[in-house]
């Protein structure tokens, strides 16, 4: 339900409208808790476009997230949402898809949840090929917390564990997820709103375990510590560093404090998920007695 | 309205909620006709919120609102509101 009727400006004489995103919104738990210029909102925009293009029935689509300000998305989103305990919300939407195969599970959350305490649960739901859309919001830290260092955090960051600069090699995601075996690796910035729309859209229509990196600023931890400005001024940085090189192989995709940003849809290949790959097993190895798992049957 | 330059038409315009804007000057920097600009006046948070300065150089195309982080902004062609396509409307007063 929206709650902003009374207080919209707009055109003198022009019908009231509402905000395109509330309607995907819970509109009694707007306005949110991001700090001003956090890019996490701005991804929610991007989502709930691509989910009034690709989907018509928002009943078929459940949000799962673990624990940090990006998990907050799936409270924020109305659907049928999950928020988990942090690091699991991959095991948790692999059980939920797999009860309910016709369900599209889509998780959201952020690269310290999805990567450090979650990482064993991604390196392995994109090796099986489980049916999921994981959609993870880098701003390189762990938000939350208080700015800690994340496994993203570039090399000579600061972090409020790493006060002197990050001397470790961070994580690149999309080399992970394309070695791990995700039938569709994207990365773009918030910056590019228009491309990433497009993305979530097509994987939203895919099948396989599909993985979007979004660089997305924490103005308040991890700009603020590296003096790199507002959430504006890192946007603009973005749109100055980002090259578009759809299909780059992703070992060359590596990210910086400075140098080139590559952006752009990696890997987009078939795979059977891991349901058919179990379905077609048990039917050679038991035949007719096999009765393949496709979902809860009325008559059940 | 600027002087110099002849007048257009307007093709879009914007809705905003200036209790939810939390001034992070998104729109305004990515708009690409660069119509929008900051209200003189503060919302109850404090934050300066987005006027449209140019409503004539605005073209309805979404950006704003694709890119406004707080839901507070965004932007619609003329012909997609229903009662709009035949009158042109009178835009909000830039403060
Ligand atoms: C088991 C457990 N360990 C640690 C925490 C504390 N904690 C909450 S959120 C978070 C990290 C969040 O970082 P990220 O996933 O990058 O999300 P962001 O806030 O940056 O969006 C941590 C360590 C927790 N809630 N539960
Ligand atoms: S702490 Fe950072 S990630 Fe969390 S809401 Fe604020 S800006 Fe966003
Ligand atoms: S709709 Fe487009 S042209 Fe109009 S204010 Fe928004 S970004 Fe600018
Ligand atoms: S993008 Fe949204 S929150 Fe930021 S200044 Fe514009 S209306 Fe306000």
């Amino acid at each position: 339900m929206s709650t902003d009727t009374l207080d919209t400006l707009g055109p003198e004489g022009l019908p009231h409208m509402d905000n395109p995103s509330l309607p995907y919104l819970r509109g009694e738990r707007i306005p949110h808790i991001w700090c001003p210029g956090c890019g996490i909102g701005t991804t929610v925009n991007c989502f709930t476009r691509a989910l009034g293009e690709a989907v018509s029935d928002l009943d078929k689509v459940a949000i799962v997230s673990g624990i940090g300000c990006t998990g907050r998305v799936a409270g924020y989103m109305n659907l049928d949402s999950f928020h988990t305990t942090h690091g699991r919300a991959i095991p948790f939407a692999a059980g939920l898809k797999l009860a309910r195969p016709e369900m599209k599970v889509v998780v959201y959350s952020g690269d310290g949840d999805l990567f450090a305490i979650g990482g064993n649960h991604f390196v392995h739901a994109a090796r099986r090929n489980m049916d999921l859309m994981v959609v993870c919001v880098n701003n390189f830290t762990y938000g939350m917390t208080g700015g800690q260092l994340a496994p993203t955090t570039p090399e000579g960051a600061s972090q409020t564990t790493m006060p002197f600069g990050n001397f470790e090699k961070p994580m690149s995601l999309p080399f992970l997820a394309d070695a791990a075996g995700a039938s569709f690796v994207a990365r773009w910035t918030v910056f590019h709103v228009r491309q990433l729309t497009r993305t979530l859209r097509e994987a939203l229509g895919k099948q396989g375990f599909r993985f979007i990196e979004i660089l997305a600023p924490c103005p308040t931890l991890f700009l603020r510590r590296n003096r790199l400005g507002d959430g504006v001024d890192m946007v603009r940085v973005y749109k100055e560093r980002s090259k578009i090189r759809d299909g780059a192989d992703t070992k060359d995709v590596d990210l910086g404090m400075d140098g080139d940003i590559i952006v752009g849809k990696f890997v987009d290949r078939e795979r059977p998920t891991w349901l058919q790959s179990m379905n077609a097993h048990y039917q050679q190895v038991f035949g007719e007695r096999y009765r393949p798992w496709g979902g809860v049957r009325e008559q059940d | 309205m600027s002087q110099d330059k002849p007048v257009r038409q307007a093709k879009g315009t914007v809705f905003v909620r200036p209790e939810v804007c939390k001034g992070c000057a998104y729109c305004i920097e990515f708009c690409p006709t660069e119509c929008l600009g900051f209200s003189e006046e503060f919302n109850a948070k404090g934050y300066h919120y987005p006027v449209l300065k140019h409503p004539e150089e605005c073209t309805g195309c979404g950006l704003c609102g694709l890119y406004c982080p707080d839901f507070a902004i965004f932007g619609i062609r003329l012909k997609d509101i229903p009662q709009a396509a035949s009158e042109p409307p009178v835009p909000p007063k830039a403060g």
